[in-house]
């Protein structure tokens, strides 16, 4: 499955903020996905973000479609 | 009311807004937390505007390394307290509107009495503390409140707790990290004003109530790739169920004179009207209670979620040892009068599972 990855906040600097295509056929849900991007940029997994699916707030049970675009969303504390 | 008529001509023109949406502004009390980066642009259009009484409370004072962003302070300002030169500023612009000014921090102890005077708080602080502190008194004394925060090029802009919508922790738990804020590693000048009018924009939709409010949305912008997203967010709200029964349920404290806990928690389980509550503020499986039979609500958003929580059955609360557990029974009596509550004693650690299959 093809995936477009989009990062925000500090996890684009690990991540291209413009995006990252992905394509994987043994990432089913966002439990593998993170599993994926947590192993491949070891940086990112001390960071708390939640993942998006087309504009979509879900858990980590989430079931992903190919064509799928996933943000990857931190808290932001700047005022 | 008493309106000036050529003052607010263009908003009267709108046939969105027109008289009536200009009275409902001029009636309007916003309180504006935080007289920094995003609350400089919130203020200005909002005063503009016309909201007719507006709160500002900030403890700082203007320093030169606020002034490339915030726009409503001179390097004549620099040591006067912010609150105060905002309010010159504001009333020059707009003296036909009230404003309150309160020189200090946001915390627990005034929220609940700033928040009694203001129907919707704007939420312009720089730290992620001061925001749960705006989300929970905002959720404890059922106020709207806009959101807005920025990281470098980016935003973020939400209603949140508008009409039962999702709330700040239905889209991030508490943590104790803290993410960087812009003192530390810096933000474009303009970023804060982008998002700060965003704010101001939801804050006159809501007073309004024309077009479309970002509740249980979340605008996200990168500003440096022209990305806009505006995502979906779910109240994340316990799963209720509404097939209730007649039965009474059995109670802890009358069984537990007679019977070892590991039997009366044996019961329960069995028992379709005990709802088990876990108030850790983590939501950790545990080899008790079945997630399935199990509301996470941790202790500090327990206020939140009262009017929600089942009345027809027992509610028995546990945590790991049954002392956060018991704070919650304390509450859920003494401060909202529930009576269908009990306390696990003891917690997990009171428990094994072995007990449990004997």
């Amino acid at each position: 499955m093809r995936f477009s990855i989009l990062p925000f906040g500090a996890l684009t600097d690990t991540l291209s903020a413009s995006g990252i295509s992905l394509t994987h056929e043994q990432i089913l849900t966002i439990e593998d996905l993170h599993q994926y991007l947590t192993t491949t940029y070891p940086a990112i997994a001390q960071q708390k973000f939640r993942y998006a699916v087309n504009q979509e707030m879900v858990d980590s049970t989430h079931s992903l479609q190919d064509g799928d675009e996933i943000a990857l969303l931190p808290p932001f504390s700047g005022g | 009311m008493n309106m000036d008529y050529e003052r607010y001509q263009k908003h009267l023109l709108l046939p969105e807004i027109g008289i009536e949406g200009q009275e409902k502004l001029l009636q309007a009390r916003v309180l504006v937390v935080g007289a920094g980066g995003l609350g400089c642009p919130v203020l200005q259009y909002v005063a503009a505007a016309g909201v007719g009484t507006i709160g500002i409370i900030d403890a700082d004072v203007v320093s030169l390394s606020n002034l490339q962003r915030q726009i409503l302070y001179t390097t004549d300002s620099v040591g006067r307290k912010k609150v105060e030169v905002a309010k010159e500023v504001l009333l020059s612009m707009n003296p036909t509107i009230a404003i309150k000014t309160y020189p200090e921090k946001f915390t627990e102890d005034n929220a609940q009495t700033l928040l009694l005077h203001y129907d919707i708080v704007v939420d312009c602080t720089d730290n992620l503390k001061a925001r749960y502190i705006i989300n929970d008194a905002c959720v404890q004394a059922n106020k709207p409140f806009v959101y807005g925060s920025i990281h470098r090029f980016e935003g973020q802009v939400a209603v949140f707790n508008y009409e039962n919508g999702p709330t700040y922790r239905c889209l991030f738990d508490e943590d104790d990290a803290e993410p960087p804020n812009c003192a530390d590693i810096g933000v474009l000048g303009v970023l804060p004003g982008v998002i700060g009018m965003y704010q101001a924009l939801e804050v006159i939709k809501l007073i309004t109530g024309i077009g479309e409010l970002l509740s249980g949305k979340l605008l996200m912008i990168n500003t440096l790739h022209n990305i806009h997203r505006t995502i979906k967010i779910k109240r994340r709200q316990p799963i209720i169920t509404s097939n209730l029964q007649e039965a009474k349920p059995v109670s802890l404290k009358e069984n537990s004179l007679r019977v070892p806990v590991s039997d009366i928690v044996k019961e329960f389980l069995q028992n379709p009207e005990v709802q088990f509550i876990d108030v850790r503020e983590q939501d950790l499986d545990n080899a008790i209670f079945p997630k399935e039979k199990t509301l996470h609500i941790p202790l500090s958003q327990l206020a939140g979620y009262v009017d929600d929580l089942p009345q027809d059955k027992l509610l028995v609360v546990f945590c790991q040892s049954g002392r956060m557990s018991n704070l919650a029974v304390q509450m859920l009596t003494q401060q909202y009068g529930l009576i269908n509550v009990e306390n696990l004693e003891g917690g997990l650690n009171g428990l094994s599972s072995k007990q449990l299959q004997k």
